[in-house]
């Protein structure tokens, strides 16, 4: 039952990165690609209706995370304080970013909040990224199962690890060239003209980094973490992952230049979520690995009790169904090419 | 008082009261907006669709507000309150996820729809959407409210061998008594503040002479919600949730009161302030036998006073949870008059010209929020000094990992953003009632009817 959660919990925190993705991505390369306030409005029209839904896949997977292993939660919340607070502040000035720039016809006040979107969205991304480079790298738990990071000790890594180091800074990086990536497919696929194709040509330009930093990312994670390779080798099914990983990677070459923006897009999904399932995969059934390995906090030793999981799948599975069905609707009623028309942003 | 926990309960009282200034709003609207949106549908009158479409831009503003702010109440249960997460998430995480799940998800993928897909959708879709939204955002307050009656009053729950709670049974959790009551309480209070928040932005409009024929859809809409909420606020949600404290708090209930020494045939004190260090109310103003009678429905029953319970079982900040209970209640009275005099004076045909009950309407949009906060510090003050009523005290549930430093680092930086926040909110907000429900001060659709276009 705990196993199920686990899987649960990881397909929805891949879903909100696949999803949420692709608005921070848009965010981020906003100030670059679009140049124009009709440019510019483009991007957040065609993020505007969904971008709230795509952040309750946040919400809604913390939720479940904190039904299923309230341990967990209590732990890595509190441990890193600190990053998930200033995850907060950024979620803040971004959602007023993208929602209060159209409210007044002003160039400073528009130039004011598209500054305020695209840092924010920038800063989320790199958190998001270490923010998983921490969980991959183990944190200083000790026998009373919590621990505290500061935001950075030395950078290196030791036994009192910070929630920045230079691995987690490269996890940072590689999470900020994805999304970058991803939203420049989301862009390309919604809009036409100049800026298509300037969001294509910057995809175009991430490809090779986002190439060379897969790689030297999960050699820095075989350097720091051997045993990550532990169930890859105990179950054959894994090589799934890379094989996953490495097709996308090479679909999304193929495809972007050729002006297959739906088939880019749905590639840059994949790779996302290959590399976070291949991420789920190798730390199962360990949660969040401590720096020393007796304290490793597993699904046996964080999952709520038994009756109250098996109640959850009940309600569970009948709101994700709605929810699907949700998300299938307002994708479909905003699908195609944004049109500057009567309307907001 | 520790100091690290002082900056815990800080950081969790400042974040959610100025929170609960939004959903308020936006619960109440979305159901003011529903009914304006079905009387458009019913007399096909363009007039009350433009209505809802003002309402829904001034949503739009105090939603996102909303959204933003009710996204750290959810991380800080496990930052901030990790101990107590550990303890009780076994039971809560149920209600927190199904917020998540049920309401978050429907509320957010049909505000995108009612906002900005009214030409996409038909008009019947489009009233679809603004019913998605209200039961989303109205789900959501019931499982907050479960989450939180649980705190309260836990019921279906076990203690598991590691000593933490876990579920016991679903629907005993899920159906708390206590929850029924504090839900209708808190609901009826949020569509007191969307009914005044209307009436007042009416009024404005009246007392200035524009927009009058929206204007008086809006004082009318507001009025009637009003009044009718107001006294379900006292009779019998307010009685019902009173029972609920009498019964399962009662030291809460002598608390709030101000009853220092249980009595038969207890006074309600009305004007007063506590006096602690005497254990007596200064310059008493007092009703005989009151408390008596509303508490137990007999004059001279015996209710318990403060005395009747052991210090350390005491709630923690008496006189604030005192005067939370006094301002709340007189604030809920001062509604029914107004609102009772209103709706006449509306009866009567008379109200669109009572230029002095229109500036009482006016000046009148603050208090619901006021009662609204003061309604929630009673609940939580007189929870204390209990986390889980009677299972984990306050003072042990905090993250023991953060310090107090840490702490203060994050409220201070939450207080800096929510100061932006508010100011910007009001601003934007200021704007779109200036700008009005409509291009120039009078609808278009009224002079050319034909011309109605959206």
């Amino acid at each position: 039952m705990a196993s199920l959660w686990f899987w649960i919990v990881a397909v929805m925190i891949a879903t909100y990165v696949v999803l949420d993705g692709f608005d921070l991505g848009a965010g981020a390369i906003y100030l670059i690609a679009a140049k124009t306030n009709d440019e510019r409005r483009r991007v957040l029209r065609a993020i505007g209706p969904v971008w709230d839904g795509n952040e309750v896949w946040l919400l809604a997977a913390g939720g479940t995370l904190y039904f299923a292993f309230p341990r967990l939660y209590a732990s890595s919340f509190s441990g890193f304080y600190l990053p998930l607070t200033i995850v907060l502040w950024l979620l803040i000035l971004r959602g007023i970013g993208i929602e209060f720039r159209a409210h007044i016809e002003s160039r400073v006040w528009r130039d004011f909040f598209d500054v305020v979107f695209s840092i924010s969205s920038i800063l989320l991304a790199v958190f998001f990224g270490a923010a998983l480079g921490n969980v991959v790298r183990g944190v200083p738990l000790d026998s009373s199962g919590y621990f505290f990071e500061p935001l950075w000790t030395h950078f290196k890594l030791g036994p009192q690890t910070g929630i920045l180091d230079w691995y987690t800074v490269l996890t940072g990086v590689v999470a900020l060239v994805t999304l970058a990536a991803h939203g420049s497919y989301y862009v390309a696929l919604k809009t036409d003209e100049d800026l298509g194709r300037r969001a294509r040509g910057f995809a175009l330009l991430c490809w090779p980094v986002q190439f060379f930093l897969t790689f030297s990312s999960l050699v820095a994670t075989y350097f720091i973490r051997p045993e990550i390779m532990t169930n890859y080798g105990k179950h054959p099914v894994g090589i799934l992952v890379p094989i996953v990983v490495v097709a996308s990677l090479a679909v999304m070459l193929w495809a972007n230049p050729k002006g297959k923006e739906k088939l880019a897009f749905v590639a840059s999904s994949l790779y996302i979520t290959g590399m976070l399932v291949g991420a789920a995969f190798a730390l199962y059934p360990v949660v969040l690995p401590a720096r020393d390995h007796q304290y490793d906090l597993t699904i046996y030793n964080t999952a709520a009790g038994s009756h109250g999981l098996s109640v959850g799948l009940v309600w569970w599975t009948f709101g994700a169904v709605l929810a699907v069905a949700y998300f299938a609707f307002v994708y479909r009623m905003f699908r195609g090419k944004v049109q500057l028309g009567e309307g907001h942003y | 008082m520790d100091s690290a926990l002082l900056v815990h309960r800080l950081h969790f009282a400042f974040t959610a009261t100025f929170h609960y200034l939004f959903p308020q709003l936006t619960m109440g609207l979305a159901l003011l907006i529903v009914v304006l949106k079905t009387i458009g549908l019913r007399r096909k009158d363009p007039v009350y669709h433009e209505a809802a479409r003002f309402w829904g831009r001034i949503f739009g503003i105090n939603f996102v507000l909303g959204v933003v702010t009710g996204i750290p109440m959810e991380f800080q249960f496990g930052t901030n309150w990790s101990v107590f997460s550990r303890f009780a998430g076994g039971v809560i995480g149920q209600t927190l996820a199904m917020e998540g799940m049920f309401a978050f998800f429907l509320e957010s993928a049909f505000l995108g729809l009612f906002l900005y897909g009214e030409k996409r959708l038909s008009p019947k879709a489009h009233w679809l959407s603004a019913v998605a939204v209200f039961a989303g955002s109205w789900l959501s307050g019931y499982f907050i409210i479960a989450t939180d009656a649980f705190m309260q009053h836990p019921v279906g729950y076990f203690t598991a061998s590691d000593g933490s709670l876990q579920l016991a049974s679903f629907w005993d959790f899920v159906l708390n008594p206590w929850a029924g009551w504090q839900y209708a309480h808190n609901m009826s209070g949020a569509a007191i503040t969307g009914a005044f928040i209307m009436t007042s932005v009416g009024a404005f409009y009246l007392l200035s002479g524009k927009w009058t024929v929206h204007a008086r859809i809006f004082v009318k809409t507001g009025v009637v919600a009003g009044c009718l909420f107001s006294v379900l606020q006292i009779f019998p949600t307010g009685d019902g949730q009173g029972k609920m404290v009498t019964d399962l708090q009662p030291v809460t209930l002598a608390a709030m009161e101000g009853l220092f020494q249980g009595q038969p045939g207890a006074p309600l004190v009305i004007v007063g302030q506590p006096n602690e260090q005497q254990g007596k109310i200064d310059n008493p103003i007092e009703v005989p036998k009151m408390l008596s009678m509303l508490t137990y429905k007999r004059w001279n029953a015996n209710v318990r006073g403060l005395d009747a319970f052991p210090k350390q079982d005491w709630p923690g900040n008496i006189p604030l949870l005192y005067y939370s209970y006094h301002i709340m209640v007189g604030l809920g009275t001062f509604f029914v008059a107004v609102m009772v005099v209103a709706l006449f004076l509306l009866w009567c045909g008379r109200l669109f010209n009572a230029r002095w009950m229109l500036w009482i309407l006016m000046l009148a949009a603050p208090f619901p929020y006021v009662a609204n906060t003061a309604g929630w510090m009673t609940a939580e003050l007189g929870r204390q000094p209990w986390l889980v009523y009677g299972l984990m005290r306050t003072e042990n549930g905090y993250s023991k990992v953060v310090s107090a430093g840490n702490g203060m680092f994050t409220l201070l930086g939450f207080m800096g953003i929510y100061m932006v926040l508010g100011i910007l909110g009001l601003f934007l907000i200021w704007r779109e009632i200036e700008n009005g429900p409509v291009a120039g001060h009078e609808s278009v659709s009224n002079l050319h009817p034909a011309t109605e276009a959206r």
